[in-house]
């Protein structure tokens, strides 16, 4: 860990169950961003009409981004299904890679205010989810006996790689996104430990502190548009037939 | 280093893999993507759908009405030309009208001239007639009369007597 003097506000057992522990943090920056995403596009889609202005103009561009990226992978009348599903992830990824750019939060010595992003485990368990979605609408959609089939295709020599596929997706597309989040976090730490030690050191960092963080934002808007598409590519290669 | 960090600073935290976080994320993303999906991109989406179909309609009927215009524009074309005919007809025809009823006048108004003239020659002639036998009368008494004058004037006295007595005579013999 980079911050040896930052512990993280955990609680263990909780419940009195031995395997259930929650990092508050985590579950703080959660809810944090859930609103936030929440809010922002129930306030950007209030007051709905047919000739768009302003913000509506600005959910539509959200809604045909995303369209385009289920276009890229599948065809339209399959994918329609999941925008939903895109939208709701790369507006949450987002907002939850920006969180942590924008500030971060101490109180005392735990580290309270980041990204959620930034943590394996909640990228993790978004990816394990996707991939378990993928798997979930391969069966629904072309019926068990097509999903099963694309296991031992094109020969059954096929059948270990192919599950093990399914886990090695889901690390990639946790890990790609949390490394991504974790090391801008890292550096940005860093640069915020060098500001600290005077007027030298703060002069110092300020220029590549600035520099960092708008490669950040960059960064997080390009992360979130990239889990968004490799979801989709993953259940394009489930859910559609021709490949 | 670590001892200059303040209360607002910038760090992260790997964290271990706790099944409490992992349930709070799934249980907050589902719940986020429901009620997002329910209260913003839903509606969103129909509103876009609703402004598709509507674009499509009303492309669909400016076509119609393209179509229609053109049709009646052509139409339209059609019978002023009609209109055009028919009036040059309707000139021309008149024309010919006015030109025969010009001859018929004409025509007309010299026969009626040369039946004046007729009947005023057949007067003129009657006229003439009349006054001619009038003037052959005239002419016997007027001769009668002067003839009788002539004769009062040289018949005498004595003549007189003796055609008076005459005249008696035979008066008397014819009873």
């Amino acid at each position: 860990m980079i911050n040896l003097d930052h512990t993280a506000p955990i609680v263990e057992n909780v419940f009195g169950i031995s395997w259930l522990d929650f990092n508050l943090s985590n579950v703080l920056m959660i809810a944090v961003a859930s609103l936030i995403v929440f809010l922002f596009s129930v306030w950007g889609s209030r007051n709905l009409q047919m000739k768009p202005t302003g913000m509506q103009n600005f959910m539509e561009w959200i809604v045909g981004f995303v369209k385009g990226i289920i276009n890229d992978t599948m065809d339209w009348k399959t994918g329609k299904v999941f925008l939903p599903l895109g939208l709701t992830l790369i507006t949450y990824i987002l907002v939850s890679n920006l969180l942590g750019v924008m500030t971060m939060g101490v109180v005392g010595h735990d580290l309270w205010w980041k990204s959620p992003t930034a943590d394996a485990t909640l990228t993790l368990t978004l990816s394990a989810m996707v991939i378990v979605l993928t798997n979930f609408y391969g069966i629904k959609m072309r019926g068990p006996k097509a999903y099963f089939k694309e296991y031992v295709s094109p020969v059954p020599l096929m059948l270990p790689f192919k599950i093990i596929e399914e886990f090695t997706n889901t690390l990639t597309l946790g890990l790609r996104l949390f490394g991504n989040i974790f090391a801008g976090e890292v550096l940005l730490s860093l640069l915020v430990g060098l500001a600290t030690t005077g007027v030298l050191g703060f002069i110092g960092a300020a220029l590549p502190m600035m520099a960092w963080q708008g490669f950040s934002l960059f960064i997080g808007g390009i992360q979130a548009f990239v889990f968004t598409m490799l979801t989709m590519v993953y259940m394009s290669h489930k859910v559609t037939n021709d490949h | 280093m670590h001892s200059y960090l303040g209360y607002l600073t910038i760090g992260a935290t790997v964290g271990g893999l706790r099944v409490g976080d992992m349930l709070v994320q799934l249980f907050f993303f589902l719940l986020l993507l429901y009620f997002v999906k329910k209260f913003a991109w839903g509606p969103l989406m129909n509103k876009m759908q609703e402004r598709e179909e509507y674009v499509a309609g009303e492309i669909e009927s400016a076509e119609k009405s393209r179509l229609e215009a053109e049709k009646a524009s052509i139409e339209a074309a059609a019978q002023l030309n009609n209109v055009k005919l028919e009036a040059q007809k309707l000139i021309e025809d008149a024309k010919s009208a006015g030109m025969k009823q010009e001859q018929d006048i004409v025509e007309s108004a010299r026969k009626e001239a040369d039946q004046i003239i007729q009947a005023a020659q057949a007067d003129i002639q009657n006229e003439k007639e009349k006054a001619i036998q009038a003037l052959q009368d005239k002419v016997a008494s007027l001769s009668v009369l002067i003839a009788s004058k002539v004769i009062e004037k040289e018949i005498s006295a004595q003549d007189q007597e003796k055609l008076i007595n005459d005249y008696i005579k035979e008066v008397g013999e014819e009873r």
